[in-house]
């Protein structure tokens, strides 16, 4: 037996023995250690997450809000219940945007029906009516609104849909009532699927119009990409380089009607797959655009990835994107890498993320010589697991639905040099004596994505492992003399 | 002043629960009792007999007009009727919206921070409505609150079914608030043995059939008028009936913790006392048979 899948083992096995017997036992199915040539990635995943554990995981309003809808800028999105959802969740996820706010883009405003005891009690179907008045008058230039449900509009059974199909009459907008109320399901995952549900009831089936586009050999839409610190943008240059014509970005960064012209790409480039694979499919049966999904993180998986999409074009892309390659981002790519290796080169690398980046970012991170040991989702399926192991070529713990009591032991235990995961994470792992990266946000940098963004990534990661500060953390009295 | 009893009227939709506790309530202020009456069903006609005219002033209904229910006072929502009886009616939403049961226990988290409790008071009464579907409608017998539940119930397999699964609810609250149930108060369907069947279900649940109703149209004679038996007719027979069970609950004595039955149990108890033997012979057969 390799001497990593031992001590991974052990690792394991010291994590696991703290648990009761019953936990212990459910914990274990969503724990594996993956060695190179591994067919099958049996990690239980999208089950509910043990009572009595700190789970990482958000809720189904917070998929629905906080991801798919939420960045779609022109359209007001309504927190649909008592304040709190809307308040903790304004100032979005950093999905970044150009437009005026307030004016024609909202992303960054909190609109919320704040829910009293009365309208509990009498319903808030006519409140949120007089919402949507009021918005209307308010932001005349929206294109449309989205009515996000908290929990109790499930409970006392509001008709939302109802409203949203007198209002629109009314206002002659989109109005699109989504049922993501958060006590729905395991994870954050059920509200992603239910947006994409919504997307499909309430914009494709109602057929809403588009902005025209020229029909064109070479669209394509960019979806699943939520612009996180200008993402979308970096990934979008590629493309555009690439000689590809992308009339469609979405969620970030996007408008109505770039999500009612999704339908009129060549093909669908799926970013994240987790959050808007159902669409991606359902856009696949119903209008034939087949989809695709590509990596943007890193030069290995951003030249694999150009080459794939090159593939579904004519020889003149191709070629461009070949030249691309070998002329142009390559020898920009390299110098990056060549800055960076050799402070990068051995460390070691925990991730811990949402549905998709657990996987996306490892090749971006072996590209700085960096070792990804244990990576792990928050709200995967079992098809993200099985699309993991393209990625790994080397012994890797995968995790689902990490404990907080596990993360610990892994900082403990595993001693990575760098931890990547989320807001709630990052003070844990930093008071441990950790490095840590946001790998939901970007720390407030970015983009990651695409040829800009590699560099800032290799920049904020070895700002990250090699700061001063982690030279400090032993006090002076404790060093011995 | 004696202590103040709170007690709460349960049992099936539709059994006469509101007319049995309004007409009892007023036979006790007859016999100079104060009391209060906390409507707790939305459609607020649990003190329409007493006040002569359906209660237009619902604590949920004030509250959604003045913003909160703390923007309310006492006075507001506080009525009196037929001999001095303070009626207070928690109000809700029109059926299919929103929540009814929030509603009560908004209300009566509003009465208790008010002080309304804190008059002269010898009785407070619920009026609460149907079955206990959700919590909101146990708010009355939670910690605190009503200590002696009456329930309405009749021969009819439902309202049989109802005043078990009613037991049920007092059964979970009955250690932790002292919730005790103080009898079955049987309002006649004229169905076979109705009293026998009912006086028998009591037992079963530990407790007693504290009175039987007979039917009589002069209740809904009266109750054409929004009026009591004992304000409309304090003659008739069957104001005398109201005042019986009005005797019986203020001298009551008997207080359990009910043992509810299981559906087997309540389907035998039926079979046995609503079944008459010639027709229980064709019973699962065939007519050509």
């Amino acid at each position: 037996m390799p001497e990593k899948t031992t001590v991974y083992k052990d690792f394991i096995e010291d994590t696991l023995k703290e648990y009761p017997e019953k936990s212990k036992k459910e914990r274990a199915k969503h724990i594996a250690i993956i060695e190179p040539g591994d067919t099958s990635c049996s990690v239980k995943s999208n089950k509910k997450s043990l009572p009595g554990v700190m789970t990482i995981r958000g809720c189904a309003y917070a998929g629905s809000k906080g991801v798919v809808w939420g960045p779609v800028k022109d359209m007001v999105h309504i927190s649909h219940g008592p304040v709190g959802c809307g308040q903790y969740s304004w100032g979005t996820r950093r999905n970044y945007y150009n437009g005026i706010t307030g004016i024609n883009s909202f992303g960054m405003m909190q609109i919320t029906s704040d829910f009293q005891e009365k309208d509990i009690v009498f319903g808030g179907d006519k409140k949120l009516s007089k919402i949507i008045d009021e918005l209307e008058e308010m932001f005349p230039l929206s294109k449309g609104i989205s009515i996000q449900s908290e929990c109790p509009i499930g409970l006392i059974g509001d008709d939302i849909e109802a409203v949203a199909r007198k209002k629109s009459e009314e206002i002659k907008k989109t109005i699109i009532p989504v049922r993501c109320e958060g006590f729905r399901g395991v994870s954050q995952s059920l509200g992603h699927h239910i947006a994409n549900d919504a997307l499909r009831d309430w914009v494709y089936e109602k057929d809403v119009k588009g902005a025209d586009v020229e029909d064109s050999k070479y669209n394509v839409a960019l979806m699943g990409d939520y612009n996180i610190g200008g993402d979308a943008w970096s990934s979008r240059k590629i493309l555009e380089d690439m000689g590809l014509k992308v009339i469609s970005q979405s969620t970030g960064d996007s408008t109505l009607s770039e999500l009612a012209n999704i339908k009129k790409a060549k093909l669908v480039l799926l970013h994240c797959y987790r959050s808007m694979n159902y669409v991606a499919r359902y856009l696949e049966e119903k209008f034939q655009v087949p989809w695709l999904e590509f990596n943007f993180f890193g030069p290995t998986q951003i030249f694999q990835s150009m080459r794939k999409i090159a593939e579904h074009f004519d020889e003149k892309i191709k070629e461009r994107t070949e030249y691309l390659i070998n002329e142009v981002y390559g020898p920009k790519l390299q110098k990056i890498t060549d800055k960076y290796f050799p402070k990068i080169k051995g460390k070691k690398v925990v991730l811990y993320v949402g549905g998709l980046r657990p996987r996306h970012i490892i090749p971006a991170f072996q590209d700085l010589g960096a070792e990804v040991i244990m990576t792990g989702y928050e709200f995967a399926h079992n098809d993200d697991y099985q699309r993991t192991l393209e990625y790994l070529n080397d012994t890797t713990i995968i995790v689902d639905d990490m404990t907080e009591y596990e993360l610990e032991k892994t900082i403990k235990k595993l001693k990575p040099d760098l931890f990547g995961s989320g807001i709630k994470e990052k003070y844990q792992v930093q008071k441990s004596g950790v490095p840590f990266r946001q790998m939901h946000s970007w720390d407030y940098s970015g983009p990651y994505h695409g040829i800009d963004g590699y560099e800032i990534f290799a920049k904020d990661v070895d700002m990250a492992i090699n700061g001063y500060i982690w030279k400090k953390i032993t006090p002076p009295w404790e060093k011995g003399a | 002043m004696a202590k103040l009893r709170q007690i709460a009227f349960y049992g099936k939709g539709g059994i006469g629960k509101s007319t049995t506790s309004q007409n009892t309530i007023a036979a006790m202020a007859e016999m100079g009792k104060k009391v209060m009456i906390v409507g707790c069903d939305p459609k607020a006609d649990s003190t329409r007999l007493i006040l002569h005219t359906k209660a237009q002033a619902t604590i949920m209904e004030l509250a959604a007009e003045a913003g909160s229910v703390e923007d309310l006072e006492l006075d507001d929502v506080l009525k009196e009727g037929f001999l001095g009886i303070k009626c207070v009616e928690a109000g809700g939403p029109e059926p299919g919206v929103g929540c009814a049961g929030r509603g009560v226990i908004t209300a009566i988290n509003f009465l208790e921070e008010e002080g309304a409790y804190e008059e002269e008071l010898d009785f407070v009464s619920y009026d609460v409505l149907g079955d206990v579907v959700c919590g909101g409608f146990a708010m009355p017998i939670r910690e605190g609150k009503a200590q002696e539940i009456y329930i309405v119930a009749s021969g009819e397999m439902m309202a049989m079914y109802a005043a078990n699964n009613i037991s049920r609810g007092i059964l979970k609250y009955a250690n932790s608030g002292g919730v005790r149930l103080g009898g079955i108060i049987c309002n006649e369907r004229k169905t076979d043995r109705e009293r026998e069947l009912v006086s028998e279900l009591a037992k079963r649940l530990s407790s007693q059939m504290i009175h039987f109703v007979p039917r009589d149209n002069v209740v809904q004679h009266a109750e054409l008028r929004r009026m009591t038996v004992v304000e409309y007719d304090p003659s008739c027979k069957q104001a005398d009936e109201y005042r019986a069970l009005a005797n019986k609950i203020i001298n009551n004595q008997l207080f359990v913790i009910p043992t509810p039955v299981t559906m087997q149990e309540l389907e035998d108890l039926l079979m046995e006392y609503g079944i008459l033997k010639e027709d229980d012979e064709n019973i699962g057969k065939s007519k050509t048979a």
